[in-house]
């Protein structure tokens, strides 16, 4: 990312593609691998940490033009393994480099529904990037051809210039299929299955839809807006959404097909249950599941204090618990909530963070501080059953473990407080237990996801399964994975099915 | 879905809705709440228990005590008004079977989701004895409905003005003392009242349940707003609960928790005061003027 204003990297970019585009003879791979890698225009950390708009600004198109020429169109196409749908990216970053966008959204749209939201929230870097030609060349990840952002530009350039079509629709079949939640996951089978002319009707517990992308990912990374014109295409597509419905309690997973006669459901409610560390304190004032501060920051809006009526702690000093993206993102939201000092405290190196590493240099720059190779022990409290501040434990790295990592090992007696009033715990989520309690012949394991075959069907006759609900908490992109394998098997059953 | 069907005020800040929702009317059992919010971006989602439930007229009721902002808001709603967002039912309904004798001890607006839950023991076919307290008299509500249900009522009033003089623990004592004594005890209220509900039973060894009112976002587990410590384990009530051992819940912490706000929630209420007194400002103006 880089702080130089949008005019004049896109300037910068003008000039070399002029001069690219002046030339006789074609590019040749050295020549392609020769023009400068391009930097996403940003939000200034200064400016960015006390707002929630969107910190990356996108290519221009100058910018998405001279990227798009820097790819080698390699025959083996290493970067489509990379993707967990199987983009056709050689093609689309071929027709960005023509200047035909309309094309390279139409190649991309024909494996993924979301681009405009994956093209912001995927780990490139260790899906389609990681094998990427150039990147290999240059003996740098970090250079590979930034095929995120060529489609997320793409994706807005279509949504921005109001190109967007509603897909086609087959004609009604007369059967019907119930998608229970509204994230990824779902919003791919709503869509697969409806094309086929089934009827859809989505059931999602909150007031609105789109699941973790509404109340977990704050607008900073990924704007509400977006999100909204998927579920409107899906509208609009004939799909019906019914929000305030709790499957389980409002209605039982099969009473749906037993009661209210739908032909096949799809299960795509995530892992929405907060970890907790289970020490000392957990339960003062102060303490919080990133969930549940991400939550009232995002989908009930905290942040706008004095609007909305879901009030949120204004604290002094932060301290997360964690080294995923949800602890980026909850630390990110304190400093833009006010908080003058934020710090993240997670166990093992930085290496070892599952959170990608542009959002940790991100919260870098914003001013997080990182405290690596320490846990929590502890929390404190006053008097009044308020966070005081935090008693941890120095950790080293010892052998690997069977995730491969290598586990850290806590010093003895190297214990000591930090001062703080408030802390987030973002160590993982569970799948929610509220189908699994109400629904017991469907098969799940000891961690509580759903068991589905590799078509994504479940232990019931009609039911399938995919998403955080089937995989622990993983990514938006092999939820929409899942949900593509689901629909297609959904769609197979409901075929044959008289 | 959600228009208010009737509204009644019960007492000066307490009133009682009846709000279609026929899918939650047809589910809902004793012990159940609902979660509601006013306006879709900005209002917040608030707990209400699940009062009664009609399905054949597919409504439920709501029994809410204006006590800030958000139910300021839904105490102005008027009959034909719609609720923005109402979902339920949630939480694990109450364990209802035939204990002998239950005593179900409301107190102030507790009374209201104490309701469906004396109403399920009594047609488990238990003697139920209800006690009803409240600060003052004309803070007693549901009294009639109570009464139909009671085999036997108390009312007990903080200042005398109805019923008997004092706090709900001295006929709960009594009760608890006779013989045979009561299978259960069931108490819903203020968590102080619930707190020294649970040690008035302790000595009798008499299995109490109680109903706790957490500070809640979403309501479906995803979060832990709502979190409590029940026997040394952290509980969500609106997965686990809300219904708990009222000899394990840890009342101190809870307290605690529910003042978290308390800054935030006096600013709103004040806000809302104040814009609703510029409203009726307004209203009165042109007949100023005339």
């Amino acid at each position: 990312m880089s702080h130089a204003s949008r005019e004049s990297l896109s300037a910068s970019a003008r000039s070399h593609l002029d001069a690219l585009l002046a030339r006789a003879e074609p590019l040749k791979p050295k020549d392609r691998l020769a023009i400068p890698a391009q930097d996403m225009p940003a939000q200034h950390p200064h400016e960015r940490r006390r707002n929630v708009s969107e910190v990356a600004l996108g290519y221009t198109p100058e910018q998405a033009r001279l990227e798009a020429l820097r790819c080698l169109q390699c025959k083996n196409a290493p970067c489509v393994k990379g993707c967990p749908v199987g983009i056709d990216i050689s093609g689309f970053v071929q027709a960005i480099a023509d200047n035909d966008f309309a094309r390279a959204i139409d190649i991309i749209k024909r494996n993924s529904l979301l681009p405009a939201v994956c093209g912001r929230v995927c780990p490139q870097e260790t899906q389609c990037q990681e094998p990427c030609t150039v990147g290999k060349s240059l003996k740098d990840v970090n250079r590979a051809v930034s095929i995120g952002r060529l489609e997320r530009f793409v994706a807005d350039w279509e949504r921005e210039s109001g190109r967007a079509q509603v897909p086609p629709v087959k004609p009604e079949t007369g059967k019907r299929v119930a998608v229970i939640g509204s994230g990824p996951a779902s919003l791919v089978v709503a869509a697969d299955v409806r094309r086929e002319g089934h009827s859809v009707t989505i059931f999602e517990a909150f007031h609105k839809p789109g699941g973790v992308m509404i109340y977990g990912i704050p607008e900073f990374r990924l704007p509400k807006k977006i999100v909204q014109t998927e579920i409107d295409t899906l509208r609009a597509m004939g799909c019906e959404l019914r929000t305030n419905f709790v499957i389980g309690r409002t209605r039982k997973l099969t009473d749906l097909m037993t009661k209210d006669g739908y032909d096949a459901l799809f299960v795509g409610t995530g892992a929405g249950l907060p970890k907790f560390m289970e020490i000392e304190g957990e339960n003062l004032i102060g303490v919080f599941s990133a969930n549940e501060y991400l939550t009232r920051a995002n989908l009930m809006r905290a942040y706008e204090v004095g609007r909305a009526d879901t009030p949120i702690m204004a604290s002094r000093k932060v301290v997360v618990l964690g080294g995923g993206n949800v602890a980026m993102d909850s630390a990110r939201m304190a400093l833009r909530l006010g908080a003058e000092q934020v710090h993240i405290v997670y166990r093992r190196t930085e290496v070892e963070m599952p959170a990608r590493v542009e959002e940790v240099h991100h919260a870098q720059e914003e001013g997080v501080v990182f405290h690596l190779l320490q846990n929590a022990k502890r929390i404190l409290g006053d008097d009044y059953g308020r966070v005081s501040g935090i008693e941890c434990l120095r950790y080293e790295l010892g052998e690997p473990d069977a995730s491969g990592r290598r586990r850290p090992v806590e010093i003895k007696g190297s214990e000591f407080v930090m001062d703080c009033d408030t802390v987030i715990v973002a160590i993982g989520n569970e799948s929610n237990p509220l189908i699994k309690q109400t629904t017991p012949q469907l098969n799940t394991n000891k961690w509580g996801h759903i068991v589905v075959d590799e078509k994504g069907k479940t232990s019931i006759e009609g039911v399938y399964a995919g998403g955080d609900i089937v995989l622990g908490a993983a990514t938006v992109i092999l939820a929409m994975g899942q949900g593509r394998t689901a629909a297609k098997s959904i769609n197979e059953y409901l075929a044959a099915k008289t | 879905m959600n228009a208010i069907l009737r509204k009644q005020q019960l007492s000066e800040e307490v009133f009682l809705m009846a709000v279609r929702a026929p899918l939650i009317a047809e589910e809902r059992r004793p012990g159940q709440f609902v979660i509601l919010q006013l306006d879709d971006d900005f209002g917040e989602r608030i707990p209400l228990t699940i009062a009664d439930a009609d399905p054949a007229e597919g409504s439920i009721t709501l029994v809410f005590q204006a006590v800030g902002k958000t139910t300021h808001r839904l105490a102005e709603l008027a009959v034909g008004d719609r609720i923005a967002n109402l979902v339920g039912p949630l939480g694990r309904p109450t364990h209802i079977e035939n204990f002998g004798t239950v005593v179900c001890v409301g107190g102030g607006i507790g009374v209201a989701p104490l309701h469906p839950i004396a109403q399920g023991m009594k047609q488990a076919g238990n003697r139920v004895i209800i006690i009803m307290g409240a600060r003052t008299k004309n803070l007693i509500v549901l009294e009639d409905r109570m009464r139909a249900i009671a085999d036997e009522l108390i009312v007990c009033t903080d200042d005398g003005s109805a019923g008997r003089k004092g706090l709900v623990t001295e006929p709960l004592k009594e009760i608890c003392a006779r013989t045979p004594p009561p299978g259960l005890a069931v108490a819903i209220g203020p968590p102080i009242m619930m707190k020294f509900c649970a040690e008035a039973t302790r000595p009798f060894g008499i299995p109490t349940v109680v109903s706790l009112n957490t500070i809640m976002i979403d309501g479906t587990g995803m979060c832990g707003g709502c979190r409590v410590t029940v026997g040394g384990e952290t509980k969500f009530t609106c997965v686990d609960g809300p219904e708990f051992d009222g000899h394990a819940v840890d009342f101190d912490n809870l307290m605690k928790r529910l003042k978290a706000y308390k800054q935030r929630e006096d600013e709103a209420h004040e806000r809302c005061h104040l814009e609703m007194a510029a409203k009726t400002n307004e209203r009165r103006t042109p007949n100023a003027e005339r």
